[in-house]
């Protein structure tokens, strides 16, 4: 996959644009960057899976919470503020929820799949939403945010806004670099390709199995590391960043940016928040704006919104 | 636990699995001849129930609300189909689940903005306000019974129209196999308007039905289409007696778990779904995959 | 007698109650073309289809250099050794050519999976040899749904021949194909069967009496009769129960 030079010019102009947005000194719209960078990075985890080798998850959520809870339960249980310990545990966690729901999930196919993610999804949501210990309907304040000290100094502490906004921006960037090179990698190649004619692959000899589960685990952490930012970022956790809806809003940011092509799910966080937002401000009944937009693009663009970029809409 | 309490307890499973039968049996069919993974179909359930608490305020008599509101989503559900779901045959399960979710937003806002984010009660019908004994200490609501009643009479009504019927030899053919009614020159339009309203229908009853028990309030119609979800995905897609067996099942587990496993009983239903489809991945009453 | 590459011992595939393969038994030797004949409904694909891994027999055995393989997965197959290509072509309709058969010859190399653009020179090179090998070379960057029905059934050879197979499966390569397309697949046929071993299903009478080295013809799932061409067209149960009826 090559992306269009227009798509590449407005992806840097965005990531320098991005960076330099703090240094306007308006909180509101930092914050608001911030938020939207959480999003791309949890939307394209996901067009890693739906994009790329067909897995339509509407799960994906599950490992987004279970990385932030396990931050709160860090923080909080053990006293753990160090990033260079909690990301990797949080990161790994979410990692093995993935392999085991995935395990799971891909012995079913097609539409069964769907509704398997979905309910494993929803089987969490309802353990941690009912469950007093792991903080029950109301979720969990986070006590210490993770902050990196050496020697009794602090280095980093990503309870200040700029140090979390400047960490946010790191992760995206990187997050999307990786994962650029992992789909032009055989590796996506092959994915891409189990996609279109899974039966062929495996009498061409490939275990299709393997590359779906490596790719579901793969989504998984990253859908972590979202998980991760948005508890760090808010301090926060609640156990509706398991439901359904969550994970609907994911796909759907997805297929609205546009599925396969990584910029696009990225568009699609951006386009979806500012709607959200100026809808949030004209109307009481903003969601139903939102729901109208998404059933107009289905119904208009069926490749999503990046396909207006690529000059070949519709 | 005393034999009468869990009697009880599975009387109640029985009847919680049945009004899931009603929700599950559109959906499966839905999914099965449209090809449709109708997200749309829990908002039919809740738009049900608001109608038995609007309808039934007014008249007092939630026959009269059934009476009115079935026809009224049948008819609802045609306007969708015709407006949005059908411009979306023949593209991918995607687009049909983005306009759903889509839907869904819509109906939710058009529920807040009609209904507020109150919680109502809707009364008992005054005839069924009593209980029935069972053992010496418990008793067990008539209209829970009733709602029983109801529900096994529309499943017999759907299994004599499915087996009976020359629309219902269609949609099973088309559930086995979507191209082949439209190679025997059906007026497939009208099959699928049909088909997809009288789901909807069903769907609005069950909420109508289970309001008394439930209360009725905003997001009601979510938990059950997850819960239906489990339900046809252990049933087997488009086998309606799958999402029978399988709404029993759900039913059961879920109210048994809830005594037997408090804590953890939300989740029991969907361990089950996880073990039926370790043991059966295609449902217990799918197609099996013949291609390995 | 030649060494068996791949052997079959009673293998049955029951779909309900009709067994559309029932007990075949038989030996396919290296380095021969070995075709498979038979009326509609013979059983001739589902027995490839076992061979191939797509079907899980019902009974029997199967044996590939004298492993037993029979409960083997098709990818697992495809590694060691057997290649299969499909009556109807089965490609990647979004992909180009190049890369059709870039997939195929990387499922060949082990791991590695995650770096590089290419991944490795050899690979890229064994599938453009078979593209070249295929008549297709010109082709490299059509997609595959683009091309022609023929050029569709040529790739379909070109990509079990990027995974190196010793032994090919295959489906009616001449179906559907106009008399100078069939020409170019026979001969391509007749290269690609000096270096490997071939299980061929078809239909084209001439093609098989002109390739096979041995002839099976498999009726209602049975093998009626397997030998030598020449003794398979003089056979009266043959002719009575197959070519009488069946030939234009």
């Amino acid at each position: 996959m090559t992306l269009p030079r227009s798509v590449r010019a407005g992806l840097l102009l965005g990531a320098v644009a991005l960076a330099l947005l703090p240094f306007s000194g308006d909180r509101f719209w930092t914050q608001f960057a911030a938020k939207v960078m959480i999003g791309c990075i949890y939307a394209i985890s996901l067009d890693l899976l739906v994009g790329y080798a067909g897995l339509v998850s509407l799960g994906h959520s599950a490992f987004f919470g279970l990385s932030a809870y396990l931050l709160a339960g860090l923080a909080n249980g053990l006293g753990v503020v160090s990033p260079l310990v909690s990301l990797p545990l949080c990161l790994g966690f979410a990692a093995l929820a993935a392999l085991l729901i995935g395990w799971l999930s891909l012995r079913a196919t097609g539409v069964y799949f769907v509704m398997v993610t979905l309910a494993l999804g929803q089987m969490l949501y309802y353990l941690f939403s009912e469950s007093p210990r792991l903080g029950g309907s109301d979720g969990v304040s986070i006590a210490q945010r993770p902050r990196l000290t050496v020697l009794g100094r602090t280095i980093v502490d990503l309870g200040d806004a700029g140090a979390a906004y400047a960490a946010i921006w790191v992760a995206l960037v990187l997050s999307f670099l990786l994962l650029l090179r992992i789909v032009r990698a055989p590796f996506g190649r092959v994915l891409t390709a189990i996609r279109i004619n899974e039966g062929r692959m495996r009498t061409l000899g490939y275990a299709t199995g393997r590359y779906k589960l490596s790719a579901f685990v793969l989504g998984g952490a990253l859908a972590g590391l979202a998980g991760y930012l948005d508890a760090t970022l808010y301090g926060f956790v609640n156990p509706a960043q398991f439901g359904w809806r969550q994970s609907g809003l994911v796909l759907v940011t997805v297929l609205l940016g546009g599925k396969g092509t990584l910029y696009g799910p990225a568009l699609g966080a951006l386009l979806l928040s500012v709607l959200e937002h100026f809808a949030e401000r004209a109307t009481e009944h903003w969601s139903a704006v939102v729901g109208a937009a998404v059933i107009a693009v289905v119904l208009f663009l069926p490749r999503g919104v990046a396909s207006l970029l690529e000059g070949r809409g519709g | 636990m005393t034999l009468s309490l869990f009697a009880l307890q599975l009387l109640n499973g029985v009847e919680y699995g049945l009004l899931l039968f009603l929700v599950a049996s559109g959906l499966t069919l839905i999914f099965g001849v449209l090809g449709v993974l109708n997200f749309a179909h829990g908002s039919f359930y809740m738009l049900g129930a608001y109608l038995a608490y609007f309808i039934g305020q007014r008249t007092g008599s939630l026959a009269a609300a059934v009476a009115v509101g079935v026809p009224l989503m049948f008819a609802a559900g045609w306007l969708v189909e015709r407006l949005a779901i059908s411009r979306l045959y023949g593209r991918d399960h995607l687009s049909q689940l983005l306009l759903t979710y889509g839907l869904v937003l819509l109906f939710n806002e058009l529920q807040r903005a009609l209904f507020g984010n109150e919680v109502h009660g809707v009364a008992t019908p005054r005839l069924l306000a009593f209980g029935l004994p069972l053992g010496e200490l418990q008793s067990w609501p008539a209209y829970r019974a009733f709602t029983c009643i109801c529900c096994l009479f529309v499943a017999a009504a759907i299994r004599h129209v499915l087996l009976r019927t020359r629309f219902g030899m269609r949609v099973r053919a088309g559930a086995v196999n979507p191209e082949m009614v439209e190679a025997l020159g059906i007026d497939v339009r009208r099959l699928l308007s049909v088909l997809f309203s009288a789901g909807t229908a069903l769907a609005a009853l069950a909420g109508m039905l289970a309001a008394p028990l439930t209360t009725v309030y905003p997001g009601m119609g979510e938990g059950v289409l997850i819960v239906s979800f489990v339900v046809v995905v252990i049933g087997g897609i488009g086998s309606v007696k799958g999402a029978f067996f399988g709404a029993l099942l759900v039913g059961l587990s879920d109210t048994l778990g809830k005594v037997l496993l408090p804590g953890l009983s939300s989740a029991i239903v969907y361990a089950v779904m996880a073990a039926v489809l370790l043991w059966r991945p295609r449902g217990l009453f799918g197609q099996p995959v013949e291609a390995r | 007698m030649a060494e068996a590459l791949l052997e079959t011992e009673g293998l049955t595939r029951r779909f309900g109650a009709l067994a559309a393969v029932d007990g075949v038994t038989l030996r396919f030797e290296r380095g021969a073309v070995h075709a498979i004949i038979g009326p509609n409904g013979a059983g001739k694909s589902t027995f490839l289809n076992l061979l191939s891994g797509e079907l899980r027999a019902t009974s029997g055995h199967v044996r590939f250099r004298g492993e037993d393989v029979t409960r083997a997965a098709p990818d697992v197959l495809s590694r060691k050794g057997i290649g299969r290509s499909y009556q109807t072509a089965n490609i990647f309709p979004e992909l180009t050519c190049a890369e059709c058969v870039w997939l195929a010859s990387h499922s060949r190399q082990a791991g590695s999976s995650f770096r590089g653009r290419g991944g490795g020179a050899e690979t890229t090179a064994r599938g453009e040899e078979a593209l070249r090998a295929c008549g297709l070379a010109g082709r490299r960057l059509s997609r595959a749904g683009e091309l022609s029905y023929g050029e569709q059934r040529q790739l379909e050879v070109a990509m079990v021949l990027a995974t190196d197979p010793e032994l090919l499966l295959v489906d009616e390569p001449l179906a559907g194909l106009g008399h100078d397309e069939a020409r170019m697949v026979l001969a391509l046929l007749r290269k690609v069967a000096e270096e490997r071993t071939l299980v061929l299903v078809e239909h084209d009478m001439d093609a098989v009496f002109a390739i096979a080295h041995t002839v099976t013809v498999l009726v209602n799932g049975r093998v009626l009769e397997s030998g030598p061409p020449a003794a398979i067209r003089e056979s009266p149960r043959v002719r009575e129960a197959y070519l009488g009826e069946e030939e234009p």
